[in-house]
C-alpha cells in the first residue's frame, strides 16, 4: 500500500513527463484492444455468416468430393437413401449438387458451378424459395459477385452448358430470379444456384447429391457412405486467415507496446539515478533493499494502471460507437468471408488478457533497472553519489 | 562493556577500497555509548565521524573488529535483520534533511510508522505527538517545499522520535541551518533526549551543538583522539 501511495504521488509529481508515457501506453493497449476486438468481430461474424449461408451445423459429404478439387466433382454425387434419406426427409439435413458447367453472359464464356438446392429448405439463410419455378422458365439465383463479374441483373437470362453424367452436352437458358446479397464468397463467386430436382433431371441424376448441409447438431458422424464434416473442418480456412491477420497485426501493436516500454525503462534509470538520496533515506528509515526496489517497480508498473484508466476514458466510448456504427471497409469482395461492416467485439477475456499484459510488461520492465537499487551502498546514495 | 551501554565499539576498523589500495577511514576505535547519552562525535572533514555513524545505524559493515548495538552485532545481520534494527530503534537525523518530497509533513513523519505495521488510530496519535513536540502541528498539511530550513529539519526531527527509538544519529544536523533555527533544533533534541532517554550521537564540527552535548568524542585521521565528558558546570 506504502509502495502504491508513494508511487502515485511521485507519478504525479513528475507531471509532464509521466503523462507522455501514460499516454503512449495507453494508445499501445487501446490499439490493441482496437485490432483484437477487431478480428474478434470479424471472427464472430464470419464464422455465423458460414454458418448461416453454407455449412449449417456440419456437412457430409459424398466420399470422392473435395472442394479444393474441381476434377472430384463429376464423380462426387450419390444417391441420398437410407438415414440420409430420413434426415432430409425431416428437414434435419439439405442436399445440394454440384456440377460444373459454362455460363454465356452476353456472349462471353465462363466456367461456373452450377448448383442445386431445394427451393423449400430452412437450413440455409440462402433464398432458395425464389428457385420455385413459374412456368417453363428455370430461375436461378446468383450473388453481388458473381453479378457483378458476369454483369448479370435480376431478370437477366443467361444460356448454360452442361455435361450430364454419361457426358453428352446439353444448354438451356435460365432466368435470373434473384440477386442474393451475402458475405460469404463460396457460395457466391462463380456460382449459380437451382432447383435441385431440375438440375437432377438435366444430369440424369434423380435423388442424388454432392453433399448434404445439416441443420441440426444431433448429426454428428458419418451416415451411411456420407462422409461427416464437422463446423471446425470447415472453418478452418477462416480461422486460418484470422490467425494469419492476428499474427500480422502483432507486429505493430508490438512496437507500439515497445515504444511505450522503452518509455519506462528509461524513466526508470532516470529516475533511479536521480532519487538516490531518496533511495538512502528509505533504507535508513528501515526499509529493507528489496521493499525500495518493490517502490520503483511499482512506480513503473502504475504508468500502466494509469494509462488503462485513461485508455478507459476515451476508449470505453470509442469501443461502444464502433460497436454500434461499426467499421466498412468499402471493399465488397475480398475473397474471403468478410462483411462489409464489421463490429468489433470486446470480450470480457480480450480485455483482462490484454490489460495484465500490458500491467505486467510495464512491470517487467519497471523491475529491470530497479534491481539495481539492490546492489546499491546506502551510506553512498545518501549522499547521492553516482554508483 | 559499561552495564547500561546501548552502543560499544571494540577495536573497529574500517577501510574504504581505493584505486589498488584503500583508505582507513576509522582505525581501532574502541568506544561505549550509554543509554540517554547526549553525544557528539567532533572532528574536521575525513576523521570518520560519518563513517561511524553509519555503522551504528547498521547502514555499513566494519572492515574489523565489532560494533555491538543494542546487544547486536552489526558486521552479523542480514540486510533484513539491519532494516528491522533502523525501523523499530534507530532514528536518523540527516544534514540535507532528506524528507520525501511528495508527502505532506504529516505523511513524512507517518512513514516512519507505516513500516511497523502499526494501526491508524495509534499511527494518528503518535504523530501528532512527534509533530508537537517539533512545535509543526500548523503545518502538518504542508510540503517539504513549502517550508523553511529550520521546519524540515523539525519535521526530521518528529520523523526520527516518532517511532520513539533507542538512538538517534544525527548527522551534521546544524549544518544547514542559521543560528536561531539551530538552537531551536538543539533544544527541541535536548528537551526530548531528558524526556524520552532516548540516546542521541551527533557527527558534527558545529560550536554551535558543542555546547549542547554531554559528552565529545573528538576523533583524529579515523582515531579516538580525546572522549570528554562534559558537566554542567563546565558548560556554564
Amino acid at each position: 500500500m506504502i509502495a502504491f501511495k508513494l508511487a502515485f504521488r511521485n507519478l504525479l509529481g513528475a507531471g509532464l513527463r509521466t503523462w507522455l508515457i501514460v499516454a503512449v501506453l495507453s494508445f499501445a493497449y487501446v490499439v490493441i484492444l482496437f485490432y483484437n476486438g477487431m478480428l474478434s468481430g470479424w471472427d464472430r461474424q464470419g464464422r455465423r455468416d458460414t454458418k448461416e449461408w453454407e455449412i449449417g451445423q456440419g456437412q457430409l459429404w459424398h466420399s470422392a468430393y473435395d472442394k479444393y478439387d474441381l476434377f472430384s466433382i463429376q464423380d462426387a454425387h450419390g444417391p441420398v437413401v437410407g438415414e440420409a434419406k430420413k434426415f432430409t426427409d425431416k428437414g434435419k439435413l439439405t442436399p445440394v449438387l454440384i456440377v460444373q458447367a459454362t455460363a454465356y453472359p452476353q456472349g462471353r464464356m465462363q466456367g461456373v458451378l452450377l448448383k442445386g438446392i431445394n427451393p423449400d429448405q430452412q437450413i440455409l439463410k440462402f433464398p432458395s424459395s425464389m428457385l420455385h419455378q413459374d412456368g417453363q422458365e428455370i430461375n436461378a439465383l446468383i450473388g453481388k459477385r458473381m453479378a457483378l463479374t458476369t454483369r448479370l441483373n435480376k431478370g437477366d437470362k443467361v444460356l448454360i452448358r452442361w455435361r450430364d453424367k454419361d457426358g453428352t452436352f446439353d444448354a438451356l437458358e435460365v432466368k435470373i430470379a434473384d440477386v442474393f446479397n451475402c458475405n460469404v464468397p463460396a457460395v457466391d463467386n462463380g456460382q449459380i444456384w437451382i432447383d435441385l430436382n431440375t438440375l437432377q433431371k438435366m444430369m440424369d441424376l434423380p435423388g442424388e447429391a454432392t453433399l448434404l448441409v445439416s441443420g441440426t447438431d444431433e448429426i454428428n458422424e458419418n451416415v451411411g457412405p456420407w462422409i461427416y464434416k464437422d463446423t471446425e473442418f470447415l472453418l478452418a480456412e477462416l480461422n486460418q486467415i484470422i490467425h494469419a491477420k492476428k499474427g500480422g497485426s502483432m507486429v505493430m501493436q508490438a512496437m507500439l507496446l515497445i515504444i511505450a516500454l522503452l518509455a519506462i525503462f528509461d524513466t526508470q534509470i532516470l529516475s533511479i539515478f536521480r532519487r538516490q538520496k531518496e533511495i538512502g533515506t528509505y533504507i535508513a528509515l528501515g526499509m529493507t533493499r528489496a521493499q525500495v526496489v518493490g517502490i520503483f517497480t511499482v512506480e513503473g508498473a502504475t504508468h500502466s494502471i494509469l494509462a488503462t484508466i485513461l485508455g478507459a476514458l476515451y476508449g470505453i466510448p470509442l469501443f461502444l460507437w464502433l460497436g454500434i456504427k461499426g467499421i466498412t471497409f468499402g471493399v465488397d469482395d475480398m475473397g474471403i468471408t468478410m462483411a462489409e461492416t464489421i463490429y468489433p467485439y470486446y470480450s470480457i477475456g480480450l480485455i483482462i488478457t490484454t490489460t495484465l499484459f500490458v500491467i505486467l510488461s510495464a512491470t517487467i520492465m519497471s523491475y529491470l533497472p530497479a534491481r539495481r537499487i539492490s546492489r546499491m551502498k546506502p551510506t553512498d546514495a545518501l549522499k547521492g553519489k553516482i554508483q | 562493556m559499561e552495564k547500561d551501554a546501548i552502543v560499544s565499539i571494540k577495536n573497529l576498523t574500517k577501510q574504504f577500497p581505493v584505486g589498488k589500495g584503500h583508505f582507513t577511514a576509522l582505525s581501532d576505535v574502541n568506544i561505549e555509548f550509554g543509554v540517554g547519552e547526549f553525544a557528539g562525535l567532533v572532528g574536521p572533514s575525513g576523521s570518520g565521524k560519518t563513517t561511524l555513524l553509519n555503522i551504528i545505524g547498521s547502514l555499513d559493515t566494519p572492515t574489523a573488529g565489532t560494533a555491538m548495538v543494542m546487544g547486536q552485532s552489526i558486521s552479523d545481520l542480514s540486510h533484513k535483520q539491519s532494516a528491522l534494527l533502523r525501523s523499530r530503534h534507530i532514528g536518523f537525523i540527516f544534514q540535507t534533511f532528506n524528507l520525501l518530497p511528495v508527502y505532506t509533513v504529516y505523511e513524512n513523519v507517518e512513514f516512519a510508522l507505516l513500516l511497523q505495521r502499526m494501526n491508524s488510530v495509534e499511527r494518528h496519535k503518535a504523530v501528532m505527538e512527534a509533530l508537537e513536540w517539533v512545535g509543526l502541528i500548523d503545518k502538518m498539511k504542508s510540503k517539504p517545499s513549502m517550508l523553511s530550513g529550520g521546519e524540515s529539519q523539525r519535521v526530521a526531527i518528529a520523523r526520527a522520535m516518532v517511532k520513539k527509538p533507542k538512538i538517534v544519529l544525527a548527522d551534521e544536523p546544524t549544518a544547514n541551518l542559521d543560528s536561531k533555527n539551530s538552537h531551536h533544533i538543539l533544544q527541541t533534541m535536548k528537551k526530548l533526549n531528558k524526556e524520552l532517554k532516548v540516546t542521541f550521537i551527533f557527527a558534527t564540527h558545529d560550536e554551535k551543538v558543542m555546547k549542547y552535548l554531554d559528552r565529545i568524542v573528538n576523533l583524529a585521521d579515523g582515531k579516538i583522539a580525546a572522549d570528554e565528558r562534559i558537566t554542567d558546570h563546565i558548560k556554564a
